[in-house]
């Protein structure tokens, strides 16, 4: 066992984890571009969907004592009413703009970010809270002198389940069906008696509920605040971009990648500075090639 | 038609001056020094937004990353002055030529980008900033700079004694933001400009040079907004990156102009007017117990004003006009 043995090992850990933590970036990432791809919307507000998915994590812990693995359903099945509300109440009346559009679309979600940030503070104080036990928080396992902390194993899974289950859902179900022909031509939907609002509010509780789901995921080994979203937020749009905007699987990709670069610049620089290398990729992306790495032209 | 549009120039021109006037006797009744910071950063805040409000809204390419551009201002300045002696004033004026050159350097792959592509590319490219700063030692790293009293003198623009010296810098730089940005209306720029924002191919087929005419706004935008971080770092007395170059700023200089009406004369000034008072008076009232009551307040705001006055409040004023007119 010489030195090179160690280093390569330490490369092959954070690898190991850079990966975990990519399919969950993908999982955060998917909701936003299932919406993007269904309407041309970018919600400005999808960090703060996962900030509230974690408190009611949080919540539904701290006062029935529920473990976040058992409550994932229930948070999805709540951030899938949030987000067909949010779509009713504001997106919708957002799409009609005649004037500014693109201004109108931007600073609507952004505004329901910046009140939801706000009354988080107001109702939950800026306290960091933290989720101390759970089934899966601080356990870890080995397999070949790598260590895998269990909850992002296990958010790994679920992400992949998820993905599974979006594809089966898209190309499958009727309402799959549906917003697959909305995504592609909207006018001639209606023709066929779908209706279009049906479709797009049911695609924002889909978004919503996958960022539920992964919501409930980080809450067992991340600091919940109301600000958490920011940050997971600008990584979601990097993943989503990265993938091709729109792109449900470009999603996926998205994240694998942006979870290994971010491994890798925590090897090279100073881990203050992981996410210089996120944003960094991006811009190298969307410069070589203007519509991201899996987006058609 | 063309004779509308001198006669409402001049109109404009007339009422920005009388504005002000006003405004510049306001010291003589507001002595009371809380109010009087109000006020100075209305004034720098309508100036930050109206310069955003030149890329954003004429050029229309919406940047959210401008907070860059005001901590280069803020660090060039206090850099120059702590570390060289170079004095405030040049180092303002070197801070705001920087910016700009910055934004020409990042103009030139970002203005590739279209729609959402460009709105999240400024956004990364600000953190960058952010992130570089706060790893930065020989800038202070996280903790920032703290500039030295040397008592009061313009020579050094610091005043310990007085607010007013301030005020009167921030409704200068109010008032150049918003002449450059009726002369620039008026000038080949803006016609441009409006070409550009209303359909950017079909401005390229009428011979309208778009990328040189993006890179002249992001030039002019970014020049200003770092003088008014210049002028905030001088205000302050202290700075580090979090509290110049954090997101937030990106944001608060693009919302009076959302507010007011984005792409208009009036729309930074008047939103500014609204949203800065209204933002320091429910954080200084209701604060303490019941945090996070400012955000709601104009996150909801926001949410109104975008779905039903997207051309901002301003144009209630040119609705109400017409009416008159037809009566």
């Amino acid at each position: 066992m010489g030195e090179d043995a160690v280093t390569a090992q330490a490369i092959i850990q954070s690898l190991a984890s850079g990966l975990l933590m990519g399919l969950l970036y993908g999982l955060i990432a998917v909701g936003l571009a299932l919406i993007f791809g269904l309407m041309d919307v970018v919600n400005f507000a999808h960090g703060e969907f996962l900030m509230i998915a974690m408190y009611a994590t949080f919540f539904l812990f701290a006062f029935f004592a529920i473990d976040p693995l058992l409550s994932a359903p229930l948070v999805a099945a709540a951030l899938f009413i949030f987000g067909a509300v949010v779509y009713l109440l504001i997106v919708r009346f957002a799409m009609r703009a005649k004037a500014n559009a693109g201004m109108v679309q931007i600073f609507s979600t952004f505004g329901l970010a910046i009140v939801m940030r706000g009354l988080a503070q107001f109702f939950f104080t800026p306290d960091y809270r933290s989720i101390p036990q759970s089934w899966l928080g601080g356990k870890t396992v080995s397999v070949a002198g790598i260590f895998l902390p269990e909850p992002q194993l296990i958010g790994a899974l679920v992400s992949i389940a998820a993905f599974a289950g979006l594809y089966f859902f898209i190309n499958r179900t009727d309402f799959g069906r549906a917003l697959e022909a909305t995504r592609e031509d909207p006018g001639a939907v209606a023709l066929v008696g779908i209706d279009k609002n049906r479709v797009f509010a049911l695609g924002w509780g889909l978004g919503a509920a996958l960022v539920g789901l992964a919501g409930a995921i980080m809450a067992v080994f991340f600091y919940i605040y109301p600000d958490v979203g920011a940050s997971f937020a600008l990584i979601a749009y990097v993943t989503v971009a990265l993938g091709g905007f729109g792109s449900v699987f470009g999603a996926f990709a998205g994240g694998i990648v942006v979870g290994l670069v971010e491994a890798v610049t925590a090897l090279v620089l100073p881990p203050s500075l992981k996410s210089v290398g996120i944003y960094a990729v991006y811009l190298l992306v969307v410069f070589i090639r203007p519509r991201g790495l899996f987006g058609s032209m | 038609m063309d004779k509308n549009f001198a006669a409402r120039r001049r109109r404009d021109l007339i009422i920005a001056a009388v504005l002000a006037v006003m405004a510049a006797l306001a010291p003589l009744f507001v002595k009371d020094v809380y109010v009087q910071n109000i006020l100075i950063l209305t004034l720098m805040y309508a100036a930050l937004s109206q310069s955003w409000n030149i890329l954003s809204g004429y050029c229309g390419q919406i940047s959210l990353g401008h907070a860059l551009y005001f901590g280069i201002g803020a660090y060039t300045t206090e850099l120059l002055f702590t570390k060289f002696g170079v004095l405030p004033w040049f180092g303002m004026i070197s801070g705001g030529v920087i910016a700009a050159l910055i934004a020409m350097v990042l103009g030139y792959p970002f203005f590739r980008l279209r729609g959402h592509y460009f709105v999240i590319a400024t956004i990364v490219i600000a953190e960058i900033g952010l992130l570089l700063f706060q790893n930065w030692d020989w800038a202070g790293a996280a903790l920032g700079i703290t500039i030295p009293v040397r008592g009061d003198s313009w020579l050094k623009f610091q005043f310990l004694r007085s607010k007013l010296p301030y005020f009167y810098f921030a409704l200068a730089l109010c008032c150049l933001a918003w002449f450059v940005t009726w002369w620039l209306e008026d000038s080949k720029w803006g016609f441009w400009w409006r070409a550009v924002k209303d359909n950017p191919d079909a401005a390229e087929s009428l011979g309208v040079v778009v990328f040189n005419s993006k890179m002249g706004a992001a030039a002019v935008s970014a020049f200003l907004v770092a003088i008014g971080g210049a002028f905030y770092a001088q205000y302050l007395a202290y700075i580090d990156p979090e509290s110049v170059m954090g997101f937030q700023f990106s944001l608060l200089m693009a919302l009076p102009a959302v507010l007011g009406g984005i792409g208009t004369l009036w729309g930074a000034v008047l939103g500014a007017a609204i949203l800065i008072p209204m933002t320091e008076l429910t954080r200084s009232y209701i604060g303490g117990s019941g945090r996070g009551v400012d955000l709601i307040v104009y996150g909801t705001l926001i949410v109104l004003i975008s779905l039903a006055l997207p051309q901002g409040l301003v144009s209630l004023f040119s609705r109400a006009k017409a009416k008159g007119a037809t009566r």
